[in-house]
């Protein structure tokens, strides 16, 4: 583990998490999270399917951050030629990159509020990111996305600008998927915060578990994306994204929709 | 393979090519079997052009570019290894259903899975309909669906699956399925839904307390413009993707208020 990871996966870190609850406002609200009990279920299942699923995309961005972060310190590939012309290719095809695996973020997230406040994440995150640890391969990743890339991809990005692992990356996307929440349920119910720790520290077998799972995945479907072209730039258009984990919430994706349209709200999700 | 649709004295012939027992057991053995279904142009008319049953995927035209899913053995088994293919040619429309619900039951071996693997394309201009009767985990089953379904540009799917978690009052095996769909090759929808842990099953952030779960996919010309906005009622999400499409997703406590809750869905689609 990288001393970095501490910083990225801090609830300090200003990049707006503090004001998302994942789904733990409306679920609160709707009577499904009463307790420690319900929080501790909900958490569960929160983080094996969009934990396993934003861990695996946040390994993904990372890896493909250090695969387009190489380029010029990889001497005696082809696609590390520095003319200005294939340094102008290389960034297009390093954005096309970054789409790619966005739209394979947009297909894994069926409900636009959940895409809404995956992107306002990322955007604050990635804007947050640029300042703490400039990188070009951050530079390439904000002009890809323009609007805001979905969280799991910044948070993968700016881990590999601040020197993380994949496992790191993923460890951080699976931390905040349930940690965010955790608190959020503190302040709406008024839980006793220790016992909610507790209740976290319960759950870090899994989270553990997940990290594990979710790195495996990203790195084989890199890797073999890879070993199947003949040069990164070639590989990075067509590694076989779609392969990474899909876990489907439909529990999270109709708290994120019932969220959206309750008027008063302390949680932007 | 000549079945053409429309004639009212047509028969369709049945052929079990390719279904082979591969292993013994206690009940009927475990099967591998291969069906498909494919679709062509003629005179402006949808004909099949391929209709290949394979036990216990059996398949029968019932109508013009109709065709229904017979079970014609129980299952699937543990152990199972089926695959249906289906190809949607450019500009022909098609209907599958099914006359029942699937029961998945384990097997003799208890840790063999059942596999099921549904290809499909679409073709340009094409629609498919996609509307099996639910699959139902019954205890101790173990069985693993995979959907691919591939959409070319103008094509339209209206693809429904529904998941019931056990029979009346019982806790389900195992289940893993993942369906991915992609139009003019981009990514569409890609979602896996995992049933038969309990702690994840239960969780209020998955299923919550719901015994079935279902969606209904919704893509292309022929099912209309998805709405500007997500519309949502008791258990039931009408949400627009990212892409092209609609996706209408429901939890229910029983299957036929999930279908309600989906039917519901569907028709929130603003018409074509």
């Amino acid at each position: 583990m990288d001393a970095a990871l501490l910083l990225l996966a801090d609830s300090r870190l200003p990049a707006g998490g503090h004001a998302h609850s994942g789904g733990a406002e409306q679920a609160v609200r709707a009577g499904a999270i009463t307790g420690t009990e319900d929080l501790a279920r909900f958490l569960r299942g929160r983080l094996a399917t969009t934990g396993l699923v934003t861990a695996a995309l946040s390994a993904a961005a990372c890896h493909l951050a250090v695969l387009l972060g190489s380029h010029g310190e990889d001497g005696g590939r082809p696609w590390t030629e520095p003319s200005a012309a294939a340094a102008a290719e290389s960034e297009t095809d390093a954005r096309a990159a970054w789409r790619e695996l966005d739209a394979e973020a947009d297909a894994r997230t069926a409900s636009p509020a959940q895409r809404y406040a995956a992107r306002t994440q990322g955007r604050l995150l990635l804007r947050s990111g640029r300042r703490i640890w400039p990188s070009p391969v951050l530079d390439t990743l904000a002009q890809a996305v323009p609007d805001g890339v979905h969280h799991p991809i910044a948070l993968g990005a700016v881990a590999a600008a601040a020197g993380c692992s994949r496992h790191d990356a993923a460890m951080a996307a699976a931390y905040t998927s349930i940690t965010g929440p955790a608190t959020a349920a503190v302040r709406l119910l008024g839980l006793d915060p220790v016992v909610v720790h507790r209740v976290l520290a319960g759950l870090v077998p899994d989270l553990s578990g997940v990290a594990r799972t979710a790195t495996a995945a990203a790195s084989g479907t890199v890797e073999a994306g890879v070993a199947a072209r003949g040069t990164a730039a070639e590989a990075v258009l067509r590694i076989a994204w779609e392969e990474l984990p899909a876990h489907a919430a439909p529990a999270l994706d109709l708290l994120a929709e019932q969220h959206l349209r309750t008027e008063v709200r302390l949680f932007v999700s | 393979m000549g079945v053409t649709t429309g004639g009212t004295t047509e028969v369709t012939p049945v052929q079990a090519i390719g279904a082979a027992p591969v292993r013994g057991g206690t009940g009927r053995r475990a099967l591998f079997a291969r069906a498909a279904v494919a679709t062509a142009l003629s005179g402006g008319r949808t004909v099949l052009d391929t209709l290949r049953s394979a036990p216990p995927l059996t398949l029968r035209q019932t109508g013009p570019g109709t065709v229904h899913l017979v079970a014609t053995a129980a299952g699937p088994l543990g152990g199972d290894d089926l695959g249906l293919s289906i190809d949607v040619a450019p500009g022909t429309v098609l209907t599958i259903a099914s006359v029942a619900s699937t029961l998945v039951l384990p097997g003799p071996e208890e840790s063999a899975e059942s596999v099921l693997v549904v290809d499909a394309r679409v073709g340009a201009g094409a629609t498919l309909v996609y509307a099996p009767e639910p699959t139902v985990l019954a205890a101790g089953c173990a069985h693993r669906m995979v959907v691919r379904l591939t959409l070319e540009e103008g094509a339209s799917v209206s693809w429904r699956e529904e998941i019931v978690f056990g029979r009346h009052g019982e806790r389900p095996g195992r289940c893993h399925a993942r369906f991915d769909t992609t139009a003019g090759g981009v990514p569409l929808l890609r979602q896996e839904f995992v049933v038969g842990d309990p702690a994840v099953d239960a969780s209020p952030a998955v299923y919550g307390d719901a015994r079935c779960v279902g969606t209904t996919l919704l893509a292309g010309p022929a099912f209309g413009t998805p709405p500007g906005e997500a519309v949502i009622s008791a258990g039931c999400a009408v949400l627009p993707l990212a892409g092209q499409g609609t996706l209408v997703s429901a939890l229910a406590p029983d299957a036929p208020t999930l279908r309600a809750r989906l039917t519901w869905g569907e028709t929130q689609i603003l018409p074509a």
